[in-house]
Order: C-alpha cells, then structure tokens, then sequence
C-alpha cells in the first residue's frame, strides 16, 4: 500500500510543493525531546568523568560510577527508605482504593457526594497544604514523625488516585456478569475471587503503580512530615549546596530503566493478551 | 400442549408416585413493587403460572411490562414482594441464586470477558465440583451442540454477536439445569440470525429436553418457538395458551391488538338467538359473533382476523357475517395483497387475500365491495 502511493505520487503532484513535515508532526517532535532532554541529560551525566564535586561540565566519559554506585551509605539508607515508603504505599493504597473505588462505583449510600468531594479535594489540594496540615495534626497528637508517618501521609494523598481508577472501571463493567456468575453456583466470594477481582485487576494495578510513582518522587509533603528520615529525593535536596555526585545521576538512569523495561513488558503483555 | 418428556429426577419433586409430576416451575401470586426514589413502582402485580417439565414457555409482552422481572425472581436475583415460587415442587423463597437448580441467558450475554470460551463453559461444573475428566467431556459435548469446538480456546471479545450468544446459551446448558431462563437472548442480532437462531434453539431444546422459559417482545418469534405463551401487559398476564389459541382466540383487546393484526368492530346486539349475538348495519348488512352472556341493546366489541375475511363484488350468504364498504388503499406484496376497507359506519377494515392464479385483482381502490366471513371467527372482547 506505501510503496504503491509512492510511485504513484511524483506523477500525481508535480504542480504543488507540500511541506513533508506537518506542523503537527514538528509540535510532537518538539514535545518528545523537550520531555526527554533532561532525562537524556541525567544519563549523560551518570557516565561523566569528574574528579572535583561538581558534576555539571562534561569531563569525559567512564563507567567507574556505575562500579562505586552504592559508595554513600546514607544515600543507599535513603533510597531503601524511599522503596520502603514506596511499596508500602502501593500495597495500602491498592487495597484501600481498591475498595473505596468499588463501593463508590457499585453502591448507593449516604454521603456518597461528600466522599466524592473528599477524594478530589485530596487530589486537587495544593501539596503544601497538605503537608503542613498533616505535620500540625501529628503534632497535636503526639506523633513521632517518621517512616510511619511518611507512609500514612503518601497513602493518604495517593488513595484517591487508586479510587478513581477502579471507579471508573467498576462504573463501566456489566453488573451482569457478576450475576450470571452467582446464576452459575458461585457464592458471593468466589464470584469477587474469579470474576470480580481479575476483572478490576488492571485498574488496580494502574492505580497501584501510579501510587508508586507519586509516592517515590514526592518532596513536599515528605519533607513536612519526614522528622529524622530521609528519602531519595530528600538527600538530593540536601546535597544540591554541596554538588550532587554522580551516584544519584546512576541511581536516576536505574531507576528510569527498570521504569522503561517495565512498561515495555506492560505494553508487550497487553498486545499478546489481545 | 405441555410436553412431558423423560422423567428427569426433578419430576419427582410431588408426593407420592402416581401423581402427576410438580411443574418445574409454578408462580402463585407472585408480585413484585419496587422502591424507586421516593415512590413505587409495581413491575409485576400478580402472576399465576406453572410451567410443565419439558415445555418450550414464552413470557411475550411489550418493553417494561414485567417480563424480566418475573424472570430475574425466578431465577432468585429478586425476591418477589408477594406470593410464592416453587421450583420442581419446592418453595425456593430466600434460597439465592446459586443454590437454585435453574440457569438464566443474559440479553447482554455476561460473558466472563477474562476467560476463554471453554472456561466460561465449565465456570458451572467446576463450582459443583464435578470431577475434571468429566467437565472435559461435558464441556466439549456442549461446545459440539453449539458447533463452536473450533473457539474453545478464543476469549469471548474474539467472537461474533452470534458465537457469544451459543457461548452463552452452552454455559448455561452444560450444567443441566431443570429450567433454563432466557431473557431476549436473540434481542441484539440481526434478523437474518435472529431467525437461524430461532430453529437452533427450537433444536437445541428438543434435544436436551430441558424446561426453556424464553422472555420475548417479538409475536412472530413466540408464535413459532413456543408449547405456550403467556401474554403479558402491564404485570399482569392477560392470556396464557398455545400459539394457535393465543392467535385464533385472543382474550383480550391488548391480545388481539399485540399478536398480529386484528380487526376491531363495535356495535350495538340487535338479537341474541341460539346464542349468535347479531349487529345489524342496515341493507342486509350484519355480523355474528358467539354471543354467550351478551343482550339486546348492549354495545359489545369483537375481533376479526384479515386472512379470515374473504373480498368479493356479488353479495355474500347470509349465514355468514357481512358487511360492505369502500376499497380504500390496495398494497400488493407477492403472495397476498393487503385491502383496506372503510365500511358504513367509518371503521376500516384490513383484508389479507392470497393470490391465487384466477383471481388476480379483485378490486382497486375507490371500488364498493363485500367482506363476509364465517361467524366462528370473530370473538367478543370483554370491556
Ligand atoms: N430495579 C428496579 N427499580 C425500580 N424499577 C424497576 C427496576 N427494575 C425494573 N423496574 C421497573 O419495572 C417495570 C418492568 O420492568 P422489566 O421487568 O424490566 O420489564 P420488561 O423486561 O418487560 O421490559 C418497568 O417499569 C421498570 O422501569
Ligand atoms: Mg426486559
């Protein structure tokens, strides 16, 4: 079909000169590196060979980072830490979103506006009020801050996402095919357990990883309510006045790898599912 | 018209042997009113029914007169509001849906969209824990009943509209069910497979002899598909009979009007006598309709089928009924043509004449004709 189109053009449109690359095309183009220059710089820089603590002039090039990536204890406790928060968010706000989504998508009940309200209110708060609103709440109970209270706050702001996903799907699947489930002899467990459940599951898993995602770059809210722990982005953030080493550029590109071969399996699982 | 087939051990059900086998499926009084915002709204006011073992029954009515509901209580996704239901003799009331010996087709078909046909086949088995050799074996017999073996191993979105709907139907058959429920199952198909499908499932039931209590909105397809029907209007079932009786003997205005065409006349008895109610129009002109329990002087309305009234220019006999009136609108369509005729005192009658070889114009439009057919054919409607 191309090759055919091809060879018939130059003997179709000789009298017009039309511009190869649409407007539309360059706009897409422009976005995509505009997007990506900075990750792209983030790599570069994970291979740069300086020898001072200012990694931001291009020295040469060495793989010796990758070689001495952990070399900073407190920077490895800091992105355990922030894998640790990161998980843990994922699972609490997975099940917890999981079943506020499909309560709000399934049933009619009293108050179902204000929760409404609530969960987008969560989404749409500025961070910084979140986070200072969290902080005075733990101090006026009397809440150490910490790891604990870290995860309770990024489950907290991640919840609705996860709730919103798999309301939305709940919203658009046929309550039929839980009952012609029930029709055919499965209880009210083992229909959620065969039918229910795996249905849902790519929502949760979107809404799950999304959490993830959200939970592991968050600065803001983290920093109100982190007390003596320290996260990922929060030991960037401290070693900006005295350079960033090249272990974070190194721990960044891994990050962002496992990140790509994930979606890639994600997308490559999809199409054969289809 | 039921057809008892094999004893199938449901047919136990009733007492001691000798008598006769519990219907499959039997309604007294079953009502259902449901709380719809600040009011009610009563979808089914009060059924009796039984449906014999073996039957090929239809529930036929219009769009929210009641029919889903009726079904979605028997199948135990609704508790009805008033009165019983008893599957094969026993009062299932507060027994759920997945202790109910009855399967039900989706109109939307339901299909477990994550599964593939042959899972979706043996979700039934498996959860009664039929031993696996087994469910093989049943699942494959079922997918060869529906000639869909070569899908087996295909989810359901790979499928046609049509190969959904025999998914459906085989999921629901394999695990042998007393009753299978189906609600409009040939709704969303088009009407060339609307109609195979038709004859499949007449087969189909012939061969599994199970109970099917088929939910429709289409005449043509319960007159040809059922053992009987039960005419619905309003949650209330306005005639239960076989085909023929529904069609030849429609009990009510909304029967005669819902199931074909009928022609509806009305008039005032002149005479009642050997119990023929007559309605004279003047000029030798009357109708005859069995008149048991009508007077002189009172207005009555009957029916008479098109196909039963014969169109002619020469006067017709006087035992018959008679009437005559202006030819005003001919269609021809093949092998019959279509005549409407307004008579003396302005109703207009429709005529379906075939069209035989001889005959092959008997009147055009503006013509004055006669309309006479035999008196047996018209039926008094109460009110
Ligand atoms: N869950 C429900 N809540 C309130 N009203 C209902 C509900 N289900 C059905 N109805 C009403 O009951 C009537 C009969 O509905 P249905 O049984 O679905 O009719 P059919 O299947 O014959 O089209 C309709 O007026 C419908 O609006
Ligand atoms: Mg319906």
């Amino acid at each position: 079909m191309r090759a055919a189109t091809k060879e018939a053009a130059p003997a179709a449109a000789p009298r017009r000169w039309r511009p190869r690359i649409s407007l539309g095309k360059l706009f897409t183009w422009a976005v995509l590196v505009w997007l990506f220059v900075p990750i792209a710089g983030m790599i570069a820089f994970s291979f740069n060979d300086i020898s001072g603590r200012q990694n931001v002039s291009w020295q040469g090039f060495t793989l010796k980072w990758y070689g001495q990536a952990f070399a900073y204890p407190d920077l490895n406790q800091a992105l355990i830490n922030t894998l640790v928060v990161g998980v843990s968010t994922m699972v609490i706000s997975g099940i917890t979103g999981s079943l506020l989504g499909l309560a709000m998508g399934r049933y009619r009940f009293r108050g179902q506006q204000i929760s409404n309200l609530v969960m987008f209110a969560a989404i749409s708060a500025p961070e910084v009020v979140i986070g200072a609103a969290l902080l005075s709440l733990f101090l006026t109970i009397n809440m150490t801050t910490g790891l604990l209270t870290v995860i309770i706050a990024h489950v907290m702001f991640t919840v609705s996402f996860v709730a919103i996903t798999v309301r939305a799907r709940v919203m658009t699947m046929d309550p039929r095919i839980e009952e012609a489930a029930r029709d055919l002899g499965a209880d009210s467990w083992t229909t959620f357990r065969l039918v229910t459940f795996p249905m849902l599951f790519p929502a949760i898993m979107a809404g799950g990883l999304l959490s993830f995602a959200l939970s592991v770059d968050d600065f803001i809210i983290t920093t109100f309510v982190s007390g003596e722990l320290s996260t990922f982005p929060l030991w960037i953030w401290g070693s900006t006045r005295i350079g960033i080493p090249p272990q974070v550029n190194v721990m960044g590109t891994l990050i962002f790898v496992v990140g790509v071969v994930l979606t890639v399996i994600n997308v490559v699982l999809a199409r054969r599912r289809s | 018209m039921a057809i008892t087939t094999e004893e199938t051990p449901a047919a136990h059900g009733a007492g001691p042997t000798g008598a006769p086998p519990a219907p499959a499926i039997s309604l007294e009084g079953v009502g259902k009113t449901y709380r719809s915002g600040p009011g009610t709204v009563t979808a089914v006011h009060r059924i009796d029914l039984e449906i014999q073992q073996g039957e090929f029954f239809s529930l036929l009515g219009p769009s929210g007169c009641g029919k889903t509901t009726t079904m979605r209580m028997i199948a135990g996704f609704e508790e009805p509001t008033s009165g019983t239901i008893r599957l094969a003799g026993k009062d299932v009331t507060g027994v759920p849906p997945n202790r109910r010996d009855v399967n039900m087709v989706f109109q939307s078909y339901a299909l477990f969209p994550h599964m593939t046909v042959a899972d979706n086949v043996a979700f039934g088995l498996k959860r009664k824990k039929v031993p696996s050799a087994e469910i093989k074996k049943r699942v494959a017999e079922m997918l060869d009943l529906v000639e869909l073996t070569d899908r087996a191993r295909y989810k359901p979105s790979q499928l046609s509209g049509g190969q959904q709907q025999r998914v459906a139907l085989a999921r629901a058959l394999v695990n042998r069910p007393s009753a299978l429920l189906l609600d409009e199952p040939l709704g969303a198909l088009d009407l060339k497979l609307r109609q195979a499908m038709q004859l499949e499932l007449k087969r189909i039931q012939r061969e599994v002899g199970i109970t099917f209590v088929y939910v429709t909105h289409d005449q043509s397809e319960a007159l040809t598909m059922s053992d009987r029907i039960a005419v619905m209007n309003k949650g209330v079932v306005e005639q239960l009979g076989t085909p023929a009786e529904i069609y030849e003997t429609p009990a009510t205005r909304f029967v005669a009007g819902f199931i074909g065409t009928s022609n509806i006349l009305t008039g005032t008895v002149d005479t009642v006598s050997d119990g023929w109610a007559r309605i004279g129009y003047g000029h030798g002109q009357h109708v005859l309709a069995k008149g048991d329990g009508t007077a002189p002087n009172e207005e009555i309305v009957l029916t008479v089928r098109p196909e039963k009234i014969r169109l002619s220019a020469e006067e017709p006999d006087a035992n018959l009924s008679r009437i005559r009136g202006t030819v005003r609108e001919v269609v021809y369509l093949g092998s019959t043509t279509h005549y409407t005729v307004r008579t003396v005192d302005d109703t207009d009658i429709v005529v379906f004449q075939q069209n035989s070889s001889d005959a092959s114009n008997l009147a055009e439009r503006g013509d004055t004709a006669w309309l006479s057919w035999r008196p047996e054919h018209s039926y008094v409607l109460p009110g």
